[in-house]
């Protein structure tokens, strides 16, 4: 019942894409509004499917790798919602719904939906250390997102090539503090992901704290690079997108060697 | 009542033929020397036109003699370049030119406050009436909406807007934005008051001659900096403006190189509008530089007039259902008009208690 839930979310986000794709092929680029609008009501049939699967659960629905990749695609809409329209970012629902898409539709697709057949015992610390954890991962990604737009925008302004698309994209100035402001929040939620997953009480698996640890230095580095000015702000953009892709792949990793074994 | 507008355009007409019919008449004694109840006078330098209602036809040339400076010219020599549109077309005409799609440059907003301003003109001299006013002020709605939900008027197609068009899509807002203006040639001027106009306040003006940096210093609220204290400059500047009259290049990558370091996150933005440039062409290459020079500057205008009539058919759509609405709504108010003349008691003038 509940997937029916997270099929008709997925399709508000697949509206807002195909509309993006429909504007940018007639060259009447205006995806403000509608994007807005898909995205948002797709928002709030995610956080109803992940209310009622928590219910049915009794504690955080992040039991399993299907979970996790809802948990993630709720988060990364969550901070589009609170960064989109604070920093007038209303392109970035055109780049976020197809994220969006790909993780709901691959969880979807995918045989991962596997029940435990014992019921897992609520742990606060251990759901707030992977909740905030998948927070992090949506600020991530949107970081990722915005890096991408500044490189589109970023290239169009080199080979003087404009693009209908050019005209809404934000300044590149705009993108890059919103690049870093989103690093800044990913990383601080990612701390307290990492710091919080200590005090669950169970011992930790080796590969997921040493995993952790990487996705944690790797941002650490990015930011480093870009406050001490090592970075131009286009390796700033395109590191976002190397670090969200290893940061996606070692999720997966994680949460796949979490499934081999027992629960806490 | 006959709706209809005539007029010459750039379109039809050179501008020697639309000088002889420009400026002369006033809407006032259009009214006047031809009878019609309801008259506006549109002039630009690219179209003048004449909005009218009238109860009886009034010919072309009723409406040209009024117009001409000349009077004993033969309406038959002046007559052809006219076009004519009546009731529904006519409608159809007034929203494309407040629109901006029978503009000259597809999409410019300066003939929506020309538009206006007769309007305006014609309104308090008193030759507008109900007709006139329903007419304009749906033209105005219409005009607005197709600016907002389309992207005609977007991107710019001159020097010194392409200039600020590009500066806002770097840096967003340009009031902390600093600006060298390097040669002090009239393009550039007019680049560095455009930008100012969109909120710069630090600019410095540096040329061969000091006496020519303060004189454009002066007139556009800058500073005057010494020409051998320009390459200094580039270390605290986010805008360089060139158009000196070098034979060679005055910035090269690698006198650029070292004032850029210490700014790996902050963009310079170079347009240089000196034939033969003034900037090497492979600064381009830098990292966080930005160099656009006449020809791209060109190119970029090139595309965004493209851009504009990709936007045409959108555009086009808005105004057919405009049109449509606005001759049915004129259509239903004549025939409460003709009630109320046959049964006084229905009330007054509906186009005129709705509108006035």
């Amino acid at each position: 019942m509940d997937r029916y839930l997270l099929i008709v979310s997925t399709v508000c986000f697949l509206a807002a894409v195909v509309h993006t794709i429909v504007e940018l092929r007639t060259g009447v680029f205006r995806p403000m509004r509608f994007n807005f609008f898909a995205v948002g009501l797709g928002f709030i049939f995610q956080t109803a499917f992940l209310s009622v699967r928590g219910h049915a659960l009794g504690r955080c629905p992040l039991t399993n790798l299907f979970e996790v990749f809802v948990f993630l695609a709720w988060s990364v809409a969550l901070m589009y919602m609170l960064v989109g329209p604070l920093y007038r970012l209303s392109l970035m629902g055109a780049f976020t719904a197809p994220l969006v898409v790909l993780l709901q539709g691959f969880a979807l697709v995918a045989p991962i939906d596997i029940r435990h057949p014992v019921k897992v015992p609520a742990n606060p610390w251990l759901e707030f250390h992977a909740s905030i954890s998948t927070v992090a991962y949506g600020a991530f990604a949107l970081a990722c997102i915005a890096g991408i737009m500044y490189l589109i925008q970023e290239r169009q302004l080199k080979t003087h090539q404009l693009h209908s698309v050019f005209y809404h994209l934000p300044p590149l100035t705009d993108l890059y503090a919103t690049v870093t402001r989103l690093l800044w929040w990913g990383f601080a939620l990612y701390t307290l992901g990492i710091v919080s997953g200590f005090f669950t009480g169970h011992p930790l698996p080796r590969v997921q704290v040493v995993a952790a640890i990487g996705v944690w230095l790797l941002y650490a580095v990015i930011l480093q690079g870009r406050h001490l000015r090592w970075l131009a702000p286009k390796w700033v953009a395109a590191l976002c997108i190397i670090g969200f892709s290893v940061a996606l792949a070692l999720l997966w990793g994680i949460e796949f060697t979490a499934e081999m074994r027992p629960l806490p | 009542m006959n709706l209809f507008c005539l007029g010459l355009s750039h379109h039809t007409a050179d501008v020697a033929t639309r000088e002889q019919f420009a400026g002369s008449a006033t809407a006032e004694s259009i009214l006047r020397q031809t009878g019609c109840a309801e008259a506006l006078l549109l002039t630009t330098c690219n179209r003048v036109e004449v909005y009218a209602v009238s109860q009886k036809r009034v010919s072309t040339d009723e409406i040209a003699r009024c117009l001409t400076r000349k009077i004993d010219i033969d309406p038959h020599d002046y007559a052809p370049p006219f076009y004519r549109y009546e009731a529904e077309k006519c409608v159809q005409h007034l929203f494309r030119v407040a629109s901006g799609l029978d503009s000259m440059v597809v999409g410019e907003s300066e003939i929506f406050g020309q538009a206006k301003k007769a309007y305006e003109s014609a309104r308090t001299s008193g030759a507008v009436g109900p007709y006139l006013h329903r007419l304009f002020q749906r033209a105005f709605r219409v005009a607005k909406q197709v600016r907002t939900h389309t992207d005609i008027a977007r991107g710019a197609v001159s020097v010194g807007s392409v200039a600020v068009d590009l500066a806002q899509r770097i840096f967003g807002e340009l009031s902390d934005c600093k600006v060298l203006v390097l040669g002090a040639g009239e393009t550039s001027e007019r680049t560095a008051r455009a930008l100012i106009s969109r909120g710069v306040s630090d600019l410095r003006v540096s040329n061969r001659s000091m006496d020519r940096a303060s004189e454009l210093a002066q007139a556009v609220g800058g500073r005057a900096v010494p020409f051998d204290e320009w390459t200094a400059q580039c270390r605290e500047i986010d805008i360089l403006i060139t158009s000196t009259a070098s034979e060679t290049p005055l910035l090269t990558a690698d006198k650029l190189a070292p004032m850029l370091r210490g700014r790996l996150d902050r963009p310079l933005f170079i347009i240089d509008i000196a034939v033969p440039r003034d900037v090497d062409p492979s600064v381009n290459e830098m990292e966080g530089v930005y160099l656009y020079d006449i020809d791209s500057i060109r190119s970029v205008a090139e595309q965004s007039l493209a851009l504009r009539r990709k936007q045409v058919a959108a555009a086009e759509g808005i105004i057919a259902e405009h049109v449509a609405d606005f001759v049915d709504s004129i259509s239903r108010g004549l025939n409460r008009l003709s009630q109320t003349a046959e049964h006084p008691s229905l009330g007054e003038n509906p186009l005129r208690a709705s509108e006035l």
